[in-house]
This record gives structure tokens, sequence and C-alpha cells, in this order.
């Protein structure tokens, strides 16, 4: 079975010349000091801070494993997980056959492929406050769409029913990143090479049996990129969901991310916030490491082999 | 007028997409950016600092005030920074935390306050009060309440006072041929005749949950009295279980599976002003909300005010209840701390200002303009002339006849208290908790 795409070959190519000099280490500085400063340093604190008592205001008070066993007990904790499990893994799986699919027809040269492309594109030049701003203008039960064009069925309590309010975020993170990953799927298939395809033809494959036997697989670590993305930046999903439903209806939507705000900022309880900080940042490595485990050996070194 | 508005705003802190972020943000920017006005009269005297809200109405008035007393004391100046309203609430509790604190904290009073007085933050005002008798006499005795930690003194009041209000639309009562309620019961039966009707008996934004909080704190009042949620305050163990609260708590229910609220209420926010547009537009009938809301109201509801299509009255009274018909709930003032951690000279210029500078006649004249009720004693006679006297007069009626001026709980409460508040009361509208699992869930965060 041929793994290749073209950036193998580059990579591959180009690899060598650059581990030659000395230079390389250096060049990784910039980003190693700004990561350690901007990462690695605050990550220490919030890990310091989950071992106290802080409420912004007076001393902070060391307090052992008080948040921890306040927070592991708290029954808002398993919800939260749930909640942002439902997320994450009704987001990915809305989200990744769309994108597979829309990223597969815009792979095309046609012009009209690539007009809709740029106009397909636009909700990702939009902030994420401002999307969920719009979309809860317009869910408005009363003055929104469907009581301005006096449609009954868009008539709902949008985001006051928690089913419907959890179908709300999942609806309006999908519109807002399927473009992104129909981005990285594109480009995926535009580097598959097209004598496979011209094989496939010869062989006398059709539309659909080439979809599911040329260009699924060859889009392997695309998938696993993309969903890579998908899972862990769905574990922060912050901005979105507190300004759509601020975690409600009750605590239908409330993910860990608005947990940890709400327990931090709202609540005062700094400490109790950071172990959920600390508890985000272990579960985000550890599906990381997950998905890259799934894709079989180490994308990098596959990718070698083949054609 | 706006305070109450904005510092729910505060809530929506979009800028803060990763809060780590934003705390470190918080830390970086140590202290105000220096207004440059401030050079003039001085000569080398001390200068104490003063953080407030920005915007409309109200910054042009607590500006104007600053700036009335730097001109008559130029050896007293004081250094203003307007905050922007939707950053203020955490930007100075950073600083407060950081020792970084102006000399005078504006603010709301009651459980922020305490944390405060309990992080040893802000001075006591106690005795210097009793030495200067004649600035607390001329203000509502109410409005000392939420400035009062453990019997001692700790703000000074000031600027204007918003009771929570019934606010009925005229035009739809006119239409159904209904009067206003004169009792719980009244408003029962209003439900039955405006929901056949085909109008919303009352209008809630319901995703903003301080809205549910004010029929709350009513029916805890109209039902019990203020006694009720005092022992909550006072950190009394199992309080939420009295039986007044479980009734108020039931009759909440009850209210709501009667269709008493607009549907889809749960998805309403305040922050657009969608739950006053309801009502100004005839979708309902009824909204409970701030005194503040007449201006909203007036602003965005085009004729509907102006055209005398806005009435208004108190929460009417339950029948067998306890609670006068009198008390009321809302901001009884806003407040005005001083930082333990300024200079003698910097906290003496404060208490000059809250001498001869706080709510002078220039000052409540100008809150009048803005549609607000300044809290000192007569300043109804300011009223007459004002397209708004009739609701001004209103206001002050209520402010100075209740009984009992409470502050509303989520600011009266500590503020991780509060948030465990808010969010059961979002359970308990969703009908997703019962009127006891919120007591217990309650009970548990007694006197945190």
């Amino acid at each position: 079975m041929s793994m290749s795409a073209t950036t193998a070959g580059r990579t591959s190519s180009a690899a060598p010349e650059v581990r030659g000099g000395g230079v390389l280490p250096w060049l990784a500085v910039p980003a190693l000091l700004s990561f350690v400063a901007f990462a690695v340093i605050p990550l220490i604190g919030v890990l310091a801070l989950s071992f106290t008592s802080w409420d912004t205001l007076g001393d902070i008070q060391l307090t052992g494993f008080d948040s921890w066993w306040a927070v592991l007990t708290d029954p808002g904790l398993p919800h939260a997980l749930w909640v942002t499990f439902l997320v994450t893994a009704v987001s990915w799986a809305v989200q990744t056959p769309a994108s597979i699919l829309i990223g597969v027809f815009l792979a095309g040269h046609q012009r009209y492929r690539e007009l809709l492309a740029v106009l397909y594109f636009i909700p990702l030049l939009l902030s994420s406050a401002a999307i969920a701003i719009t979309f809860k203008a317009l869910l408005d039960p009363n003055f929104g769409l469907g009581a301005g064009l006096h449609l009954d069925l868009l008539n709902q309590d949008w985001l006051g029913e928690p089913v419907l309010a959890f179908s709300v975020v999942i609806f309006v993170v999908s519109w807002q990143f399927i473009p992104f990953h129909s981005l990285l799927y594109q480009g995926g298939v535009r580097q598959i090479p097209r004598s496979m395809y011209e094989a496939a033809e010869l062989d006398g494959a059709g539309r659909v049996r080439t979809f599911f036997s040329i260009t699924l697989p060859q889009l392997k670590y695309t998938i696993i990129t993309s969903s890579t993305l998908m899972v862990v930046g769905s574990l922060t999903f912050f901005d979105l969901i507190f300004v759509l439903t601020a975690g409600g209806p009750g605590d239908a939507t409330r993910v860990l991310a608005v947990d940890m705000y709400k327990r931090g900022f709202q609540a005062n309880l700094m400490g109790a916030a950071c172990v959920i900080g600390v508890i985000l940042v272990l579960l985000g490595l550890a599906l990381a490491l997950l998905l890259r485990r799934l894709g079989g050996r180490d994308p990098g070194a596959s990718q070698l082999e083949g054609t | 007028m706006e305070s109450r508005t904005t510092s729910r705003r505060t809530f929506l802190g979009l800028s803060m997409g990763l809060p780590l972020g934003a705390a470190l943000a918080a830390c970086g920017t140590s202290g105000p950016a220096k207004p440059g006005g401030g050079g003039g009269g001085g000569g080398g005297g001390a200068k104490a600092t003063y953080w407030f809200l920005s915007g409309p109405p109200g910054e042009p008035v607590r500006t104007a005030a600053v700036e009335r007393f730097n001109k008559a004391n130029p050896n007293s100046q004081i250094e203003l920074t307007a905050v922007q309203n939707d950053a203020y609430k955490t930007k100075i509790k950073t600083a407060i935390g950081a020792g970084q604190a102006p000399t005078i904290i504006w603010g709301w009073g009651g459980g922020g306050l305490r944390s405060y007085v309990q992080a040893g933050q802000v001075e006591d005002l106690t005795s210097w009060f009793d030495e200067n008798a004649a600035v607390k006499d001329r203000l509502f005795s109410g409005a000392f309440g939420a400035a009062t930690i453990d019997g001692k003194i700790y703000a000074m009041p000031c600027e204007t006072v918003q009771p929570i209000v019934l606010f009925y639309n005229k035009k739809v009562f006119e239409k159904v041929g209904a009067q206003p309620p004169q009792s719980y019961g009244d408003i029962l039966d209003l439900v039955k005749k405006f929901n056949a009707a085909g109008i919303a008996p009352f209008s809630l934004a319901g995703q903003s949950r301080w809205t549910n909080m004010m029929w709350l704190e009513f029916l805890f009042d109209r039902i019990g009295g203020p006694e009720v949620f005092q022992a909550v305050f006072d950190g009394e163990k199992d309080a939420w279980n009295n039986p007044a609260a479980i009734e108020a708590l039931t009759k909440m229910q009850e209210l709501i599976k009667a269709n008493g609220f607009i549907k889809g209420f749960s998805s309403v926010t305040a922050d657009s002003n969608a739950d006053q547009a309801l009502l100004y537009t005839g979708k309902a009938a009824m909204m409970l909300h701030g005194s503040w809301s007449y201006g909203i109201q007036q602003a965005q509801g085009g004729d509907f005010v102006p055209s005398g299509g806005l009435g208004w009255m108190n929460f009417p009274p339950i029948d067998g209840g306890k609670g006068d018909p009198s008390d009321t709930v809302g901001n009884p003032g806003q407040y005005l701390s001083i930082s333990s951690k300024a200079t003698p000279e910097e906290k003496e210029i404060a208490k000059k200002f809250f001498t001869s500078g706080v709510l002078d006649d220039q000052e409540q004249k100008e809150w009048v303009d803005t549609g607000g009720v300044p809290i000192i004693k007569g300043s109804d006679s300011l009223f007459s002339g004002s397209k708004d006297a009739e609701f001004l007069n209103f206001v002050y009626g209520v402010a100075s006849n209740a009984k009992v001026f409470a502050q509303s709980w989520d600011q009266a409460l500590s503020p991780t208290a509060a948030e465990v508040l808010l969010d059961n009361i979002a359970k308990l509208f969703q009908l997703s908790i019962s009127p006891q699992q919120f007591a217990t869930n309650m009970n548990a965060v007694i006197g945190k």
C-alpha cells in the first residue's frame, strides 16, 4: 500500500541539509522561550495555585488537597466532564464527515467551486464572540428569525431547552469550524497523486469506490491532524458557549472551560478553578497522545515510505 | 442608573477567552493610566486616586463632581480613572488584591464590600461618621445597610437609589380590560386572563438569572418578611429550610407552570434589553425590573413612555404573608470606600471629598436629569419640572417609605455564595430541581 503525499517527498529531501548544520537548535530558541514563558511557567503557576485557597483579594493560603477534594467530590465535575465529552464527540462526529465531503468537493479545480470555496471560508474570519451574539439574536424566540419570518418551526426556545441548547451549540461550533477543516481536507485531497485516480479509472472503479478506496485512505493523516485539532480544541471551547448560553439552561451546556471560568472569576475560588485547569491540561495531553497512537506508527516516519 | 445593568455586564467578560491570560493581563496593568490633567494647582500636595465606571449616564456626573471638588480645593486633588464597565469588577478586585488599590474605591457594597473588609483592605468609617453626623444624616438611612458589615460602616453611600419595580403596559391592560394587581391572588387571575388573550403575562429575561432572582426576593419578603433572607445573610444554619422559604419557592414554580412568563423566557437575556422590549411592544403585560429600566424604555420604546403607556407599582402583598407591603429590594445606593493602604494625606482628601464633594447640589441635579433619584433626604424637591417627575416621585416614595430596603441577594452575598445562588435559581426556573433540593443546595454554602 502506498502512503505517500508530495509533502513527504519535500520534507525528506530538505531534512538532511538542515540536520547537517549546527543552526537548527538556535532557530528553536525564540519559540522555546515564548513557550516556556507563556505556557510552561503559567502551567506551573496553575498547578501550584491548585493546592491553595485564594479569593483573588486576600492572601494565598496553602491548603494542600482541599481544593482538589472540593472539586473532585462536587457532583458538578462529572456533569461538566460528561458535557465536555459529549460536545467533543458529537461535534467531531458532525464535523468530520461534513468537512471531508466539502473538502473533496472543493478540491476540484472548476471555477464555480473556487468561488464557492472563497465564500465558504467567510465564517473563519469572524470572531467566536461575534458569531455567538449574532446567533443569539437570530434565535431569540420573540424577536429572532422565527418571529420575523413567521415560521413556527424556527420559533423554538432554542437556548432554553437543554437538548435544543446543546444542539445549537454543536451547530454553531460546526458552522464556525467546518470551513477550517474543509480547508485542511481540500489541501490533503489535492496532494493525492492524479496517477492513482487514473489507475483506478482504468480498473473501472466508480466514483464512490474511488472515494472509499483511494481518497479516504490517503487522507488518513489529514484526518488525524484534523481530529486532534477538533478534539483538543473542543476541550477548551469557552467564548462561544459562554456568550451563547453561559453554560445554561441550568448547567446543560456547562463544559469544563466554562465551569473553570465560573469558579475562578465569578465565584472567586481560584484554587478550585486551577484544579479544573490542571484536569483540562491532562485530558488534552492524554487525548492528543491517544490520537497519535490511533494513527499507528509515528506519522512523520511512516510518510517516508511508499511511491 | 446604569450601575446595575453594567454590573451585570461584567459577567460578559468577552475578552477573557483564556481566563489565565486575563489574570496575567490584569496583573500586568498594575496601576491606572495617569491622566495628565491633575498637574495643575496641586503644587506638591498629596493626590488621592479614584476609580469608577465609565460610560453614560454616570460618568459625566461623576467626573463633573470631582472636577468641581478639585477646583474648590487646590491643595487636595483627586485623580480620576474611569474604568470600562465590563472590566471594572475584575480590575478593581485584582488591584486591591495586588495592593494597588485607588484611594477611593467605588462599588456596590454588600458581599463584595465584605470580602474587602475580610481582607483588611478598606477603612472602618464608623467613628468618622459619628464625628460627622451631618454627612450621615442627609442621606437615606436605608442606604447604610449595604455599607455596614458586622455593625461597622465601611463605605459612604452615594449616587442614586434603584428599587425593583413592577412595571406594566397600560395599553395592554386597557385592551384586555384588566386592572393592575392589588394582591398576589390578582396576579394569578391576571395570568389566566392574559394567557387567554394570547399575551404573555410577564416578561422575563431568564438567561440572565439575576432577573429571576428579583421574583424570589419579593416572594420571600411578602410571604415570610425580611427575616427569612436576613437569616441566610447572617449565616444561620439551614436558613433556607424556613417554611416560608419553601412556600415562596413552591409558589415560584407554580407561577412558572401556570405559564406566568413569556414562552421561551430561558432564552431571553437582559443585556440586550429584550425583556424590556417585550413589555413596550405589548407582547407581555407586566415585568419586574430595576427602576433603571424606566430610562431604557424611554430611550428605546419610542412613543411608549411619553404617551403614558408605562405603568408602575410596588410588588403587591400576598394574602396571609408576613412581609410589609412597603418593603422593597434593589440597590439602596452605590458606595465609596477608602483603601486602608492609602497614606494619611490621601485618606484626608477622600474624607474631605465625602463631606463636601459627594452629592453636592449640582451633582444631585445632574442625577435627576439622568432619571435617577439621589439618595439625599428631600431630593424630591428637585423633581418639579422634570418630564419624569411622576416616576421620580414614585421611586423617591418607595425608597423613603420602605420599612425595609433590602439589597439584591447576589450583591449582598459573597461572590462564592452568589454564584451558587444564581446557578440554583436557573435550575429552579428550569423546573429541574424541587424547592427542597434548592434549599438543600443553598444550605450547603451558607456562610461561605
